[in-house]
């Protein structure tokens, strides 16, 4: 029996749900070593901003249990230059290629959006209204209804493709956001972004990162990531791609049955690069040992 | 360059060299070759069966040895994860991602002037200088070392350095060698180094860079920046240098220190 593992977000049809979360699979090249870029659903590259950033300064990780804290900072070389020297080197492979974008203002969204749009042929970005570590833009925009719709509206406005709103789990009730994107155009939305989080050296008495707090990620935020993606799946009626702390395939289907249409995997990228694979292939074995022969049969069945 | 693998070793044997410091002779698992490394790259090891650990520790090449197919890893325990890699027994397996970063730079071959170089180590830091020593040797150069420890109880491996070249000490105590830092050795303040191999604890890198500046020699240092992934993907372990924020585990973890924004 093959199992037809094909899953539409919006008007994309992925060939699986696996995709990779930004930032945690760079450009997917770092990865061709290791795994086979063709059978990924999509990787969606680390977040891109208008103009290139440095990040924050190091220390920027801390290992936690089951998980880690990061406050990278949106280091990338800005828009262009991804279009110029990175798109070209990876626009072979066939499977979808998701931006992520952020920005300090819903015109710099709307702008990386457009460039994306004119000069290349990519088909899906995902807006990052959640990131914890900058200190413009980010989850400034994914905490507040407002502050969501506005830039979701901009990008609606500058991007004809699938547009994603990755939303942050730093909310009272993450299903107001969901509606308020929703509201907006929004084709999708993804979640969770990290939980904000601090770690102490408690012999140096000093915060572990450079910017005090960071985001967490890991399986110690899975059983979160699981409530809210039920939660959102819902209160909307636009597909739900969930992450958090994703470590194998049992791990993406908890998301799936909650009402994930795909699934990111993230922060075990770092400890498998070959993760992403290993959960496209228990997938497909669940499916044909439980004689589902669709996955569409599986989403969102609690 | 050498594809990266992913793969399980079989642990060979495990020797402890002091109380804190445990040499893994590992082989890998399906009996294949050891994978071709550069001196200065690293590995990444998963820790096996720790509640509180999570992501792979990365360690850097000791030697590879072809006479018996082994990777050797020179392991501080440094905390609850490398804790448990010194805690392994012959027989038990590691998940073992290889190799990783760039390595330290070879002289030139067909030079007819024979270069003098000078390896100075620290603590766990002497560990990539063996295996760059060897490789020195092999390509007809004359390596010599300048290795320093708390106290003579902790100078790593000091018998196989002998085998290679010129061993200089230093420790902290005085128990073996000059009484001091490595720094206060007569042998790192000589103009007629061709270069300085560095790796050790951060400030005596940046001690050792400061004397390689004053005295116009070249120098290159391995960091070992907290890092998560390894693979140029989490800009974690990113370094301020010369170029803006860049990664140890791709562009390093050799710099040179003409890279480096260390003053």
């Amino acid at each position: 029996m093959a199992v037809d593992l094909t899953t539409r977000i919006g008007s994309l049809t992925l060939k699986n749900p696996v995709l990779t979360a930004s930032g945690t699979f760079g450009y997917g090249e770092e990865f061709s070593d290791f795994i086979d870029l063709n059978r990924l659903g999509g990787f969606i590259i680390k977040g891109t901003t208008l103009h290139a950033r440095e990040g924050n300064p190091y220390p920027r990780m801390a290992e936690t249990p089951s998980g880690m804290l990061n406050a990278v900072g949106l280091q990338n070389k800005g828009i262009d230059y991804m279009i110029d020297h990175i798109y070209p080197r990876i626009k072979h492979v066939d499977s979808e290629i998701i931006v992520n974008v952020s920005g300090a203002s819903p015109e710099d969204y709307a702008e990386v959006c457009r460039r994306i749009a004119d000069r290349t042929s990519i088909n899906a970005v995902e807006i990052n209204i959640s990131c914890p570590n900058v200190k413009q833009g980010g989850m400034a925009f994914g905490t507040t209804t407002e502050g969501a719709a506005a830039v979701t509206r901009a990008v609606r406005e500058a991007f004809p493709g699938v547009v994603i709103v990755k939303l942050s789990p730093n909310v009272t009730d993450i299903t107001e956001i969901a509606r308020a994107v929703e509201a907006e155009g929004a084709d999708a939305v993804s979640l969770i972004n990290t939980l904000m989080g601090m770690a102490v050296d408690v012999e140096r008495r000093r915060p572990c990162l450079s910017t005090v707090t960071g985001g967490l990620s890991g399986p110690a935020v899975r059983p979160v990531a699981v409530r809210m993606v039920w939660q959102t799946a819902k209160a909307v009626k636009i597909p739900v791609i969930g992450l958090g702390g994703i470590m194998n395939g049992r791990d993406a289907l908890e998301f799936i049955l909650a009402g994930a249409s795909a699934i990111e995997i993230g922060t075990a990228n770092f400890i498998d690069p070959q993760a992403t694979i290993k959960v496209i292939d228990y997938i497909d074995d669940y499916c044909r040992c439980h004689g589902v022969d669709n996955i569409n049969d599986l989403i969102g069945v609690i | 360059m050498v594809k990266k693998t992913i793969k399980d070793f079989t642990v060979k044997s495990a020797q402890h060299l002091s109380e804190a410091y445990t040499l893994l002779k590992l082989t890998p698992t399906d009996g294949t070759e050891v994978t071709t490394a550069m001196p200065g790259q690293f590995v990444q090891v998963a820790v096996p069966d720790t509640p509180n650990t999570f992501l792979r520790r990365p360690i850097s090449v000791n030697f590879i040895d072809r006479s018996d197919n082994t990777l050797w890893l020179l392991v501080r325990n440094a905390g609850e994860g490398t804790s448990r890699l010194c805690e392994m027994k012959t027989g038990e397996h590691l998940n073992i991602i290889l190799p990783l970063g760039n390595g330290f730079s070879m002289p030139e071959e067909n030079n007819s002037t024979p270069k003098r170089l000078l390896l100075v180590g620290g603590g766990v830091g002497v560990a990539p200088l063996l295996y760059l020593g060897h490789a020195l040797a092999g390509g007809g150069h004359t390596p010599e070392f300048l290795l320093g420890a708390r106290s003579c109880a902790d100078l790593l491996e000091l018998d196989e350095f002998k085998r290679i070249g010129t061993v200089h000490v230093a420790t902290d105590d005085g128990s073996a060698g000059v009484h001091g830092l490595v720094t206060q050795h007569p042998a790192i303040d000589s103009q007629d180094i061709d270069c300085i191999y560095c790796c050790g604890p951060a400030p005596m890198m940046k001690a050792v860079a400061a004397i390689a500046r004053q005295n116009n020699v070249a120098c290159e240092v391995s960091l070992e920046n907290m890092m998560a992934c390894g693979l140029g993907a989490c800009l974690c372990c990113v370094e301020n240098t010369v170029k803006g924020n860049v990664c140890v585990c791709t562009e390093g973890p050799v710099f040179n220190i003409t890279q480096l924004t260390w003053q």
